[in-house]
């Protein structure tokens, strides 16, 4: 652990230019994750700035097109209980409350859930290589142990999973990432938000260096009466998704006319596949046309020993929350599976 | 260093810290407030759960910087031998505890959860208590407590 300043940044053009003066600067928000990675010695950031109390990014409020927009620093407990999501994006709600616990909720940006760091056990250890922490280290996760690692998307340097909840149904509902940096400000379609590991393992998103998140923007469409999130894990609550899954569905009678599926805990970034959401339209919404649906998903998919039980929980997963999310009043606290 | 001023239990305190002190490491080592248990220090058992203006938050993942001019609320805060909170009587009636190392975090956890009042269901109020974690097992009796304060109107 090494010793840091402590900075306040008093609004977004103070933070970025702080930032910009200081390379080895970051941002804090909640500190959930950026406090554990430097108590594991894992970051060693030269200095820390505030940005909790930036104003501007503390509010959720209604947008002009009928969407709503999410502040960075307003708190993920704060947010999956604020009426407008609540009542509007209830796939959002739910899946923020399958995270992590209700004290690392209450302290936990929107912002910062965007860019936490993967939970693979490597990464976490200084003593040993890792591409993304040390780049061309090597990755002795592949053939390591590997439980909790990717299935889908992974490269020959990394086969870390993106550990988020919140940002697996963010990515079903389309949101955008609304950005500010020295260029200016910018929005980024949730899809182009994170990346696959590719050969740069080391960078997890498409940020730019010291572009500072402002708010997250949803939709108008929040699929309020047909959607899911279903969380599988090794203990019943607390723990991060071997396999999550966000299911979004309109429909005309039996018939879907509009379906969003994206999985968690499977891939470097929330997984979603055009070809199987596009199969799902004008079909009958039952286990049949799910399940079919379920094998575009995971089409490619590829085990690396210890995961290998991934692929078919992923397919099963798929199939269970489709049909949860048919009746969401099926769903159980904390995601569970529905008895 | 950096001046911080916590009003902790009730009582101002200026200190000067260094900015990577955590919450906890302030209670526990500058106030002398060792109420507060450090289990696991990174966020993984609920331990050193305290109430920082009425939210229950983690003071192991917390800067003591950064909380400059908080409220903060302790397990020494909640009552005293002689005026036991209803929630520390309920922990006793119940035997929710073994070694009581997870206690003073799960009393904190439940005073900012029954604040919260987003649990109705005995499932409902376990999942909202997953953050705090009992390795002597003593979980059965810790929500039978809280459900008796909860349902039993002594809380406000
Ligand atoms: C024990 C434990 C269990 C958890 N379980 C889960 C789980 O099951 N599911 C889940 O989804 N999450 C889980 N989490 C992760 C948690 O959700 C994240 O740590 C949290 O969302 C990060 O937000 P923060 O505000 O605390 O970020 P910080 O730790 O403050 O910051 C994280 C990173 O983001 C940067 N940053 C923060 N805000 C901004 C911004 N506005 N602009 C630019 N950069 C920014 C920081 O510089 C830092 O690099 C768990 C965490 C812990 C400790
Ligand atoms: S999977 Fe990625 S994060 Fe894990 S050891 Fe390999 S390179 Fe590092
Ligand atoms: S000591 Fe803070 S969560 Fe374990
Ligand atoms: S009583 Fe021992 S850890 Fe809970």
């Amino acid at each position: 652990m090494n010793n840091f300043e402590y900075l306040q940044a008093a609004d977004a053009d103070q933070a970025i230019n702080l930032r910009d003066k200081d390379i080895n600067a970051q941002y804090l928000a909640g500190g959930t994750n950026l406090v554990d990675l430097w108590k594991y010695n894992l970051t060693h950031p030269a200095a820390l700035i505030d940005i909790n109390h930036i104003g501007i990014n503390n509010t959720i409020t209604e947008n002009p097109d009928g969407g709503v927009r999410l502040g960075a620093a307003v708190r993920n407990a704060d947010t999956a209980y604020h009426p407008l999501v609540e009542e509007r994006y209830p796939l959002l709600s739910k899946a923020i409350l399958a995270g992590a616990s209700a004290q690392i909720r209450n302290m936990a940006s929107n912002g910062g859930n965007l860019l936490q760091r993967t939970r693979c056990y490597y990464f976490y250890d200084d003593q040993v290589p890792c591409n993304k922490r040390i780049p061309g280290s090597g990755c002795p996760a592949k053939t390591g142990y590997n439980r909790i690692h990717a299935i889908l998307g992974t490269s020959d340097s990394c086969i870390a999973v993106f550990p988020s909840d919140m940002c697996i149904a963010l990515s079903a509902l389309n949101a955008r990432v609304n950005v500010i940096g020295l260029d200016g400000e910018r929005s980024i379609d949730f899809a182009d938000f994170h990346r696959l590991p590719g050969d740069a393992p080391e960078l997890d998103n498409n940020l730019k260096t010291g572009e500072l998140i402002t708010s997250i923007d949803l939709p108008e469409n929040g699929f309020k009466d047909h959607y899911s999130y279903l969380k599988l894990r090794d203990r019943h609550s607390y723990a991060f998704a071997l396999v999550s899954v966000a299911t979004a569905l309109k429909l005309d009678g039996k018939l879907i006319t509009e379906a969003r599926i994206a999985l968690g805990g499977v891939a470097h970034k929330p997984w979603r596949v055009a070809e199987a959401e596009d199969f799902l339209i004008n079909k009958e919404a039952n286990r049949e046309n799910f399940s079919a649906a379920a094998e575009l998903i995971v089409q490619g998919a590829k085990g690396y020993g210890d995961n290998d039980f991934k692929i078919a929980l992923a397919k099963k997963a798929i199939v269970r929350n489709c049909m949860m999310a048919l009746d969401p009043s099926s769903q159980q606290p904390g995601a569970q599976p529905s008895a | 260093m950096a001046k911080t001023i916590l009003t902790v239990n009730g009582i101002r305190h200026e200190l000067d810290l260094s900015p990577w002190v955590s919450l906890l490491d302030a209670l526990r080592d500058r106030l002398l407030l060792t109420g507060t248990k450090k289990g696991c220090d990174h966020g993984q058992c609920g331990a050193c759960t305290i109430i920082c203006d009425d939210k229950r938050i983690l003071s192991c993942l917390s800067l003591a910087v950064a909380k400059n001019g908080s409220e903060i609320t302790t397990i020494e805060g909640l009552g005293d031998d002689d005026n036991l909170h209803p929630l520390q009587q309920a922990f006793i009636d119940h035997d929710a505890f073994q070694c009581g190392y997870c206690t003073p975090g799960q009393i904190c956890s439940a005073v900012g959860m029954l604040k919260e009042n987003r649990a109705t269901t005995r499932d409902e109020v376990s999942e909202l208590m997953s953050g705090n974690l009992c390795r002597c097992g003593a979980n059965k009796g810790i929500i039978d407590a809280i459900m008796q304060v909860k349902d039993g109107g002594h809380y406000e």
